[in-house]
């Protein structure tokens, strides 16, 4: 048997994202910006996305720009929406539990003389609304917060946090993070303050290589890419058809029957925890139910490097990560981890399991087993 | 481009006697081989006690440079003008014409040095020293001669052809590989191996390499780093087998049946048993180790000796009384050191004890191995029946 349960790192596509992929690669090839038949014939495959993500927020349709995917996204909120604002002030804030694609990106613009303050995390991993309030100043252009964590699946108090941003300090643009929250969220920018909001496609059953940013009409963000002048000048170079069509399908396919989905997802993740508990000596580090992500449990297991258990899953064609993919391989300890308060001798034991539309409650079964059956002899041969 | 063709001196091949061609042609062999890389087309051919690279037509000199430098055997790589029309006077042409786009600052003090392997030409070395620097300082007053110590050494060899040249790039040295038979190189996925293997190919010998996989103690990526280690050093060896063995079982086995301190000795002796196993059925007379004295519990010489014992083939070490920071230089210059240090487990850390032994007693490794029993013999048939073979180039 094979349990994907890597959702978190990247989805197998819906069959409709793979039709449409297909046919705008061989048959509707055309360059949306030119003017012949051909373009006119691919522009409507990338209005016709741009309709459904915008309707998708209740969002108006010129605030979407497609991008590369997530880390384009989060780069050009960040760097495109500082270097707009940087006349009215140049501090930042953020957390520190951000994703790197927005934590790197902080510091180059640290390099660039913004000023950055990262707010810490309590043990359910959100920011508190109070540190925040005090941290905002007249000089604040721009707050920087995930919607999702990628690595334990908290969610930050989005709403609340627009409200404080635009009532203390409405010169500063709110940005979120949303890459592991879109699709699992009705999320609407408007009512809950977001200025900004990344979204990347393959997450969410769509293609790799693209994403959007939406930009509030009012929201003032310089372009990261020069060029031909497509998008409105906001993100040149050749529209990515095929990748923006897929991204329409799965967007158009997730928020149908949008609610069931959702409860599909916290179905499988409270069916997980609840089989966790026949397992000796692991700790899951997600808050239960409603109150974190659908799709994301951290589970530490005692006395059992990540690495080798995630190897061993492997080998019985169960897919995990250690951490947060994207940073897997490198060899520095989860700082979400620790932000939230995971013993020490825990950090290097943590898994991530993540779920998707694909996954069935007898892969659980069988991860559930194979866990049972690897723990007591991984336990058994250890280093020391 | 400035230079068509180029002059390979090579070192000790030249001194081998009767085998000398056999060392030649595998030269010839392996710089065709890293000439395949290089944008151009080229002919390699010899003439006695030389052997000439020629580009036909467009070609990337810098490339075909570095290329020529991970060729062993080669001493100097000079590029060269080659006259066909040897007739004195228009040699005098081509020997000013090839200083002025050489060079063209002019400022420079020069020696002429004269060779006539065509022992028929008209004119004595000698005199063609004095003649064509004559030619040379009518043509350029500025330039001066220093006959002891010039900027510029103007070699001009009559052959079947004429050959200028003056610059000259230090090749790696060593022996073109496939001339000193074959060897087996244990690569784990550190600094040291790769560097060793290097060493050993350098003296003309074949390398093929052996590596021990433990998933799930050590992943697919850990893997891929050493195949692409081994693909970094036939660069310079030429294509290299890579047999993958993995050895889990045989490493749990052992965590069971022997005192925890010695794992890393009991597992260091399977895997030299494993090696030459592997090393005899591919005809190879040695084997290679990266192990550098002292550098960890299982490198003391106690250790070593240890290891050791259990091998009858002779085991090269050639980085044996190397510091870290000098090997380290060695795989920064051959290109390996970058991929080296990708933090991936190797299976000889995983189960590390936290006191290893570092002196150990021979007679109580044997006796703590007898525990393993026949069991073990079976476990390493398979571990070598079963391994994959690579082929990195």
């Amino acid at each position: 048997m094979e349990a994907y349960f890597d959702n978190s790192a990247t989805t197998k596509v819906f069959d409709c994202v793979k039709d449409i992929v297909i046919k705008t690669m061989t048959e509707d090839y055309g360059n949306a910006a030119s003017k012949h038949l051909k373009g006119v014939e691919a522009e409507r495959y990338i209005r016709e996305a741009k309709s459904v993500i915008a309707k998708s927020l209740k969002a108006q349709e010129r605030e979407i720009v497609f991008t590369s995917g997530g880390s384009e996204s989060n780069n050009m909120a960040l760097i495109g929406g500082a270097m707009a604002n940087r006349r009215r002030g140049g501090h930042i804030i953020s957390t520190n539990v951000e994703h790197s694609s927005v934590y790197n990106t902080l510091g180059f613009l640290e390099e660039q003389g913004f000023e950055i303050t990262y707010l810490p995390v309590d043990k359910e991993g959100h920011i508190s609304l109070l540190q925040l309030q005090d941290s905002l100043r007249p000089d604040t252009i721009l707050v920087s917060v995930m919607y999702v964590n990628n690595e334990v699946g908290s969610v930050e108090p989005v709403e609340e946090i627009g409200r404080i941003v635009k009532e203390r300090q409405p010169q500063a643009l709110f940005h979120v993070d949303a890459i592991q929250a879109y699709g699992k969220y009705e999320i609407r920018p408007k009512r809950q303050g977001i200025d900004l909001l990344s979204v990347s496609g393959h997450k969410i059953h769509g293609p790799k290589g693209v994403g959007f940013l939406y930009i509030n009409e009012k929201a003032k963000v310089k372009p990261l890419i020069y060029g031909g002048g497509q998008q409105k000048g906001m993100r040149s170079g050749t529209e990515n058809v095929p990748g923006v069509a897929g991204l329409g399908a799965a967007v158009r396919e997730i928020y149908r029957d949008h609610q069931q989905k959702v409860d599909y997802l916290y179905g499988l993740k409270a069916y997980f925890m609840d089989r966790l508990g026949e397992i000796e000596g692991c700790v899951v580090n997600s808050q239960p139910g409603r109150e974190s992500a659908p799709q994301i449990v951290s589970v530490s297991f005692e006395g059992i490097r990540s690495e080798v258990l995630l190897h061993a899953l492997e080998e019985r064609g169960i897919y995990v990560s250690s951490g947060s993919a994207c940073s897997s391989s490198h060899p520095g300890l989860s700082g979400t981890l620790k932000g939230i308060g995971v013993r020490p001798e825990l950090l290097d034991s943590t898994l991530r399991f993540s779920f998707g539309l694909f996954n069935k409650k007898e892969e659980i079964d069988y991860a559930i087993e194979v866990i049972k059956e690897l723990l007591p002899v991984l336990r058994r041969y250890r280093r020391g | 481009m400035m230079f068509q063709s180029f002059l390979i001196k090579y070192a000790e091949i030249g001194t081998k006697g009767k085998n000398r061609y056999l060392f030649e042609d595998a030269l010839m062999k392996q710089i065709r081989h890293a000439l395949k890389e290089v944008d151009g087309g080229f002919a390699v051919t010899k003439e006695f006690g030389r052997i000439y690279v020629e580009a036909k037509g467009e070609y990337d000199f810098e490339d075909t440079v570095a290329a020529l430098k991970r060729v062993f055997g080669i001493a100097w790589i000079c590029p060269m003008f080659q006259i066909e029309e040897k007739d004195f006077d228009n040699l005098k042409k081509e020997v000013v014409a090839y200083v002025d786009r050489v060079y063209p600052d002019k400022a420079l003090t020069f020696k002429v040095d004269s060779r006539r392997a065509d022992k028929k030409y008209p004119v004595t070395s000698e005199q063609m020293n004095r003649d064509l620097g004559e030619a040379v300082l009518n043509a350029f007053p500025q330039m001066k001669v220093d006959v002891h110590h010039p900027q510029v050494m103007l070699h001009v060899e009559v052959r079947n052809m004429v050959n200028i040249y003056s610059k000259m790039i230090p090749g790696p040295g060593g022996m073109p590989v496939g001339t000193n038979g074959k060897a087996m190189l244990l690569l784990s996925g550190g600094i040291d191996s790769p560097v060793a293997g290097y060493m050993v190919a350098k003296r003309g010998v074949k390398v093929e390499a052996v590596y021990f996989h433990a998933p799930p103690y050590t992943s697919e990526r850990a893997k891929q780093k050493v195949v692409d280690l081994a693909r970094l050093v036939s660069r310079y060896s030429g294509p290299m087998r890579l047999h993958v063995v993995n050895f889990t079982d045989i490493q749990l086995y052992i965590y069971d049946q022997c005192p925890h301190e010695e794992l890393t000795i009991i597992m260091r002796r399977y895997m030299m048993r494993i090696a030459e196993m592997i090393g005899k059925e591919s005809d190879c007379l040695a084997l290679i180790t990266g192990e550098s004295i002292g550098q960890v519990a299982s490198q003391t010489v106690q250790s070593l000796a240890a290891t050791n014992e259990v091998c009858t083939m002779p085991v090269f070490r050639p980085v044996i009384g190397f510091d870290k920071q000098e090997i380290v230089d060695i795989s920064e210059k051959i290109g390996t050191y970058e991929t080296s240090i990708e933090p991936f487990e190797d299976c000889c850390t995983i189960f590390v004890a936290k006191h290893p032994v570092t002196k150990p007693n021979v007679k109580m490794i044997r006796r703590s191995e007898e525990k393993l029993g026949e069991k073990i013999d079976d476990m390493v048939r398979t571990a070598v029946t079963t391994r994959e073979i690579l082929m990195c180039s």
